[in-house]
This record gives structure tokens, sequence and C-alpha cells, in this order.
């Protein structure tokens, strides 16, 4: 059985150690945070917040305290406020440890497609080639083929990069890989998904 | 000097006119300027152009200025949230600049610190790279960004003294300080002004040299996406 949105959030905590700075991108990187444990994580919102809490309960939205994604949250007795300048500061100047994004493809030497499908409506790549540019470590959250069960991990993206070669670990339905030298390389199969089932689902060489 | 005034529209007298390039902050709807917007759609100033990160709601925040088609040009990190915007950029009618949200708010801030152009690591591979200087440092290759110098600089602060000493609130903050630094001009619009001395000196996050002029008043604030989680029963 393929790993579902959980069990890969779960997973992807498993990356995160103890004492790091961490920015999680929209959709299953926001449940990484469900699934931390006892360690100590202080997650960053690049509009200025490091120490980012839960949704705050009904009634309690404040309108100046949202997260990037634009959702109200709330705050903890570690959160720091700051503005938009010096938050990229510390994302471009490499103090954040990680960051967990969803990507549309990755290829084989680490290069990252999320932002922009040609002819289709284009939002904005937002914070993400910051991101992917600046942090220590960029895991990719994803699921392993497209609804056609063609591949998204790839000899060579076909869309606009948000990053080249920033990538280095793809966490998908179907395992774990990392982006070495000549290709990417099988860390884990998800329980149940054989290295065979893994392989026939990607297009990119495998080392 | 007096930096305080009685409204947005007084505020802003002699300062607006067709074509300039005016710098706001705000991040989403969460700390934008939205007295002063409301002023520039009545003074009716086309042509403007925006660095904003991003372009407000159809009916909040600088969608009321596309609107009224009183904006030329975006320069912006995300857009996704304005239907009108992308009607009018898909039509032609609006220019749009895509900068990533930190390479805009540090052309801001490069912009008020007097630097004019500066190297990131941001977007180099990617199309934000294309016919940009390229520069290798320790072996690592980085573009040229440019900063930003705007006529006007539009904020939203939560507290500001009589001197325009600064104090925002939260994640209202945002892109505000860097925004308030690269315009010629800066006009800000506070929940409240207090007298001097009533803010504390070590913990002013913008200081008054920055600040040309204020207004207090009453600010919507609206919420974009409400998210909540549930009581557990106790």
């Amino acid at each position: 059985m393929p790993w579902d949105r959980n069990q890969m959030a779960a997973r992807a905590a498993q990356e995160l150690e103890d004492g790091w700075y961490v920015n999680l991108g929209i959709g299953i990187p926001t449940l990484v945070a469900n699934y931390v444990g006892d360690k100590d994580i202080t997650l960053q919102s690049e509009n200025g917040m490091l120490g980012m809490g839960p949704f705050p309960y009904e009634g309690e939205e404040d309108p100046d305290l949202i997260n990037a994604g634009k959702q109200t949250i709330t705050e903890l007795n570690r959160t720091a406020y700051f503005d938009s300048a010096t938050s990229f500061g510390m994302i471009r100047g490499g103090k954040i440890a990680a960051a967990i994004l969803g990507a549309m493809e990755v290829a084989e030497n680490g290069d990252l497609a999320n932002w922009m499908i040609p002819g289709k409506l284009v939002k904005g790549m937002g914070g993400a080639m910051d991101l992917v540019a600046g942090v220590g470590r960029v895991i990719v959250v994803m699921d392993h083929t497209n609804k056609h069960g063609d591949s998204k991990l790839l000899k060579e993206c076909t869309l606009p990069l948000t990053g080249k070669g920033v990538v280095d670990r793809i966490i998908t339905n179907l395992g774990v890989l990392d982006v070495v030298e000549g290709g990417l390389k099988i860390v884990e199969t998800a329980e149940g998904v054989t290295e065979q089932e893994l392989r026939d689902a990607t297009q990119a060489t495998l080392v | 000097m007096k930096k305080i005034y009685g409204s947005a529209a007084e505020a802003l007298d002699g300062l607006l006119f067709d074509g300039m390039f005016i710098a706001a902050g705000g991040f989403g709807l969460c700390g934008i300027p939205e007295l002063l917007l409301d002023a520039i759609k009545d003074a009716g100033t086309k042509d403007l152009t925006f660095a904003s990160n991003n372009a407000g709601v159809d009916d909040f925040g600088i969608g009321i200025l596309l609107q009224t088609r009183q904006v030329k040009k975006m320069i912006s990190s995300y857009v996704g949230e304005n239907a009108e915007f992308m009607r009018q950029y898909l039509s032609g009618e609006l220019e749009l600049e895509f900068n990533p949200q930190g390479t805009l708010a540090e052309r801001m801030r490069a912009g008020g610190c007097g630097i004019p152009g500066f190297y990131t690591k941001t977007g180099v591979g990617t199309v934000i790279a294309d016919g940009k200087e390229h520069k290798d440092f320790n072996g690592e290759t980085y573009i040229m960004e440019e900063g930003i110098f705007a006529d006007l600089a539009i904020v939203k602060a939560w507290k500001a003294d009589e001197t325009g000493n600064l104090i925002f609130r939260k994640t209202a903050r945002n892109f505000n300080p860097p925004a308030a630094m690269c315009g010629k001009t800066c006009v800000v619009e506070v929940e409240e002004i207090v007298a001097k001395g009533e803010l504390d000196p070590d913990n002013i996050h913008l200081p008054g040299i920055y600040v040309h002029r204020i207004i207090q008043g009453e600010h919507e604030k609206r919420i974009e996406q409400r998210t909540t989680r549930k009581r557990e029963d106790a």
C-alpha cells in the first residue's frame, strides 16, 4: 500500500532534527507539524514570524496574525515577529535548516518545478524561489505520479523551474529518494511497495 | 515639523501624480494601507505602478484600484486571489512583473538604504534570471537585482507617536517597514497616534525618520482565510 497524505507527512517529520528552524509549505507539508512529536522544532512563516502556533479557536481569530497561506493562526510563548526583508534575510542567509514543500516535477539533478504551468493561470512564485535557494535542506513531498500514472520524478523538468539543482530528498507516496551524483537513489520504499514497483513508476535515472 | 494630518486625502495632498511609482506595505489583506488606497481611488490618479507583494482581492486592497483601471503595472510575488487582476492581465491591460517574495522585500530595503543593486542566489537558473547580470562569488552563481526607489510609500502600522516612530502588530508588519524605507515620501496610517514619550524608545520598529505624514483611522482589517480549530470536549 502506498503512503497516504498523513503517512507521507509523518515520514517527512522524521527528517527534522531537534532544535531546527523549519519552513513548511502549503498542502501536505503543513501536516508535518502534527508529527514532530517531542522534537523542539520552531516553524517559520515567511510573512514574518518564527514560532508559528496552531489555528485559533473559533472567535479568537486575529486579522493581524496570519501565516504565509493567509490563514489565521496563533502565536506561542517562543514567537518572534519581524518584517519581510528580515524574514527572507534569514531564509537567504541559510539560517533556516530545512524547507518541506510540494512539487509538480523534480528532476534527477535536483531541479524543482512547483510554481507555474504554461498556458494556465499564473499566480506567482511567492517565496518558493527564495526558500529553495536559501535554506539548508530542501525536502520535497509529492505524489510519485500524476493522475495519468506518469512519473513526476523526471530526467529533466518540463515546467518552468523554481530552482536549479536545489532538492536534497524526495518523499513520495511510494518511498524516499535522495538526489545524488548521477541521479536519484532509493532510500526506502513505503510499506508494501516493492523496489520494482517504485522503479517502474520512476522516469528519472535511479542509481 | 507637524506630521499628523486629519484625513487620508489631506495626507496625500500634493503627492499624487499620473504615472507615479508607489510602494505599498501589506501581505495578502494583512497590514495593508486600506485608508490610503481608498483615498487614491477617490483622487483618481492614473497609470500607477505598484510594488506590492499582492494585489488585494476584487473589492479590497489594491483590487479597488484595478476596478477603476488606475493601475498600469504591478510588481508582485503572488496575485492568485484576484479575479479582476487576472482578467486585466490576460487581456493585456495590465503589466505584471513577478519578483520572488524575498527579492521584492530586499529590493525595497536596498532602495531605502541607498543600494541600487545587489546579488542574490534566488531565481538563478529560472525565468527570473533571464536578461539579468550573473556573477560568481566563491564558486556560486548569483544574479543582480535592483533596489526600488518609489515616488511614494503607503504603509499601515499599529501605533505612531507624533514624531512618526512606528510600532507594528504581529504579522501585520510584513512588507510595511521595507516599503516605508524605499519611498521618497512615506505616508502612514495607524490605529492610534500617541504623544511623544509614550512609546518605549527601545521598542520602536521603524524610526520616524522614514515617516513624513501620519493619519489615524478606523480599519476594517478583513480576514482572507478564516481558519479555526475545534475546542476539545472538556
